[in-house]
């Protein structure tokens, strides 16, 4: 997930410096492409931060929670 | 009416005892905060982490606080103002690196470590080097930073009171204002953090981002409503205003700019738009002021909340900034932006008034709209000051004097005694140097400080927290080749020398043509820290598995 976000940045800044016809193309009254694009990266970062939010409260924390548990149990936290 | 003009007629009356009045009231606000923390600061924990008992929405809130500095408000609006589409380029990388921070470092680091940044590079490392190197990093990324804020501050005080050459306030003409101001400022910092210490400066970051975030959602809402909440019609006229059209929307006018007949600058002109997008993305999960947030709460799941909040406060703000930056192309006007300050550091305050003199009635409406909004600017530049100084007094304190000097022989009372001195000293070198740096672009500087974080700091953070073979010599090379690669290439760009805005516009000794370092220097640090490694044959993998273990599971955390 990190490189795809990555990428994705990425791939906003370089079109931002060299796809210049494609960015200023007009999408809605004044509002063209590179404002949409850049706002798309707005909602990819909140999307992005939710999912994960899910990802580790549903896959990760009970089995980090586990491990955890098992350590302190041995009474082995060296 | 021009709105230079009535800011200088505003400004001499009513705008600036308004301002100073609120500005005041904050102030006794945050230092009666601060007093009542220090009740609450006994012991080490408390002073550099706050006792770890913040939520993870009064974290994130104060995270917040932390990040969104004056480079936020005034500088992006200021950018968007005057140069269109490019300044929002800003507002995306600053934001897109946050999940850099959620996705590989915040929860990681607060099951790893203790107070600092170097407490989770020296886990699995020989102390002394790596507390070294790391305090040298965060010491110049924080000083970077200071003086990028203190000038800031400076230059906010001298315009908003109104002083124009040769008129005086106070006594004081314009430039003893700044300095007035840059003191003022470096005093008051200094009082947070050493009586304060991260409670204290915690309660401020607070209080100021809900000030930022509702004074900024509040000139949002009336830009809006001036366009019958229509962003195209906004988008519009701010166009037109500009006299540069549809091109004010679209990249292009400040970076990566396309110089007819040479090909080389126009190249060096996009790879410099790629590296400042770099240097910001990876910047923010090594800067030490950011990172020392995440110890402040108890277990690492609640700063996984902070950062979420984080992301939905500091997000929201820089569409605040879309709308502040048009807004003022809109309705102040580049050409009147750019006689008040030639950077477009006052647009966001222009833009405060004349929504007052529009929505609030007349000179006074406008006065009084300027007066909260450069009120909150203020608090702003104080409350990310104060952050600052906490990061870099307590690496001095808890990573050198307390592990380096004492090599882990003092009681806590003496480290934090020693982080209150440092404090001091790091507050008067800052106030010092930030006079000399008057003349120096604010938004420059604090890339270049996310650019040597994301050099120095960064690389060491993830070969350490996900390399097994990392060991102290890749650590130490990782650090200082970053740190310095960064350093050495601005001094060489045109930031320093060799353009007529340049640090030193008259000499010239300019061989590197970009003005952030970060596309070479952020590879090079990584290349550093792998070098370092292979030379040396020390490798502990009992003590990485350790560290797996605990900063996965927060077993031990803490």
């Amino acid at each position: 997930m990190t490189a795809a976000f990555f990428l994705w940045y990425a791939l906003y800044v370089i079109m931002s410096a060299y796809a210049r016809g494609f960015m200023d193309t007009k999408v809605v009254g004044h509002i063209n492409v590179a404002l949409v694009f850049g706002l798309l990266q707005f909602v990819s970062t909140f999307l992005i931060a939710w999912l994960y939010s899910r990802f580790a409260a549903r896959q990760v924390d009970p089995l980090a929670d586990k491990i955890a548990h098992e350590i302190a149990e041995k009474g082995d936290t060296a | 009416m021009n709105p230079a003009f009535l800011a200088a007629e505003a400004g001499s009356s009513t705008a600036r005892t308004l301002t100073i009045t609120l500005f005041l009231v904050f102030v006794a606000a945050t230092l009666a905060i601060t007093i009542w923390a220090s009740r609450q600061t006994k012991t080490a924990t408390d002073f550099y982490a706050g006792g770890r008992s913040f939520s993870g929405f009064q974290n994130g809130m104060a995270i917040g606080g932390d990040y969104m500095s004056a480079a936020s408000f005034l500088g992006i609006a200021g950018l968007i103002a005057l140069y269109g589409y490019d300044g929002f380029l800003y507002s995306i990388g600053f934001l897109v690196a946050w999940l850099v921070a959620l996705l590989l470092v915040a929860e990681l680091l607060r099951n790893s470590g203790k107070y600092t940044m170097a407490d989770v590079l020296a886990f699995r490392m020989r102390q002394r080097p790596v507390r070294t190197a790391a305090a040298v990093s965060t010491i110049t990324v924080s000083i970077f930073y200071l003086i990028a804020q203190m000038v800031g501050a400076g230059a906010l005080v001298a315009l908003l009171l109104g002083i124009r050459p040769g008129t005086t306030f106070l006594g004081m003409d314009a430039d003893a204002a700044k300095v007035a101001t840059i003191i003022l400022v470096g005093a008051l910092m200094i009082v947070y953090v050493t009586v304060g210490g991260m409670k204290g400066t915690t309660y401020v970051q607070i209080v100021k981002a809900f000030l930022l975030m509702s004074g900024a959602a509040l000139m949002t809402v009336l830009v809006l409503a001036k366009f019958n909440f229509n962003l195209s019609s906004l988008l519009g006229a701010a166009a037109d205003q500009s006299g540069k059209g549809e091109a004010f929307l679209q990249p292009g006018l400040y970076y990566g700019v396309e110089v007819a007949n040479n090909a080389t600058q126009t190249f060096y002109n996009k790879v410099d738009l790629f590296s400042l997008g770099i240097a910001l993305v990876l910047g923010t999960a090594g800067l030490p002021h950011i990172l020392i947030r995440f110890y402040t709460v108890p277990t690492a799941r609640a700063a996984r909340r902070s950062v979420l909040w984080a992301i939905g406060i500091i997000g929201t703000f820089y569409l605040f900034t879309l709308a502040l930056g048009f807004g003022a192309a809109a309705l102040v006007g580049g050409d009147a932006i750019r006689e008040q300050n030639a950077a477009g550091n006052t647009a966001a305050p222009q833009l405060a008034e004349q929504l007052g003199i529009d929505f609030l009635g007349g000179d006074t409406g406008g006065a009084v709209l300027l007066a909260v909004i450069a009120a909150v600017a203020f608090a702003t530049i104080l409350a990310v000051v104060a952050g600052l100084t906490l990061a870099s007094s307590s690496s001095l304190a808890h990573d050198f004097y307390a592990n380096v000097i004492k090599r882990g022989e003092t009681s806590e009372k003496q480290e934090v005694n020693v982080a209150r001195i440092a404090a001091f000293a790091i507050g008067a070198i800052s106030i010092v140097l930030a006079l000399f740096a008057q003349s120096l672009n604010v938004a420059f500087l604090v890339a270049l400080a996310f650019a040597v974080a994301a050099s120095g700091n960064l690389p060491a953070i993830l070969y350490s927290l996900f390399w097994k073979r990392f060991n102290t010599s890749g650590a130490v090379w990782a650090i200082y080749g970053g740190l310095l690669s960064a350093v050495v290439l601005v001094f060489f760009s045109p930031v320093v020398s060799g353009r007529p805005n340049s640090m030193f516009p008259d000499a010239d000794w300019q061989w590197f043509p970009l003005s952030n370092p970060g596309i070479i220097s952020i590879p090079f640090g990584f290349l550093c820290g792998w070098i370092g490694t292979m030379l040396s044959k020390e490798s502990d993998e009992e003590k990485y598995a350790e560290l797996e273990v605990r900063s996965l599971t927060g077993a031990g955390a803490h």
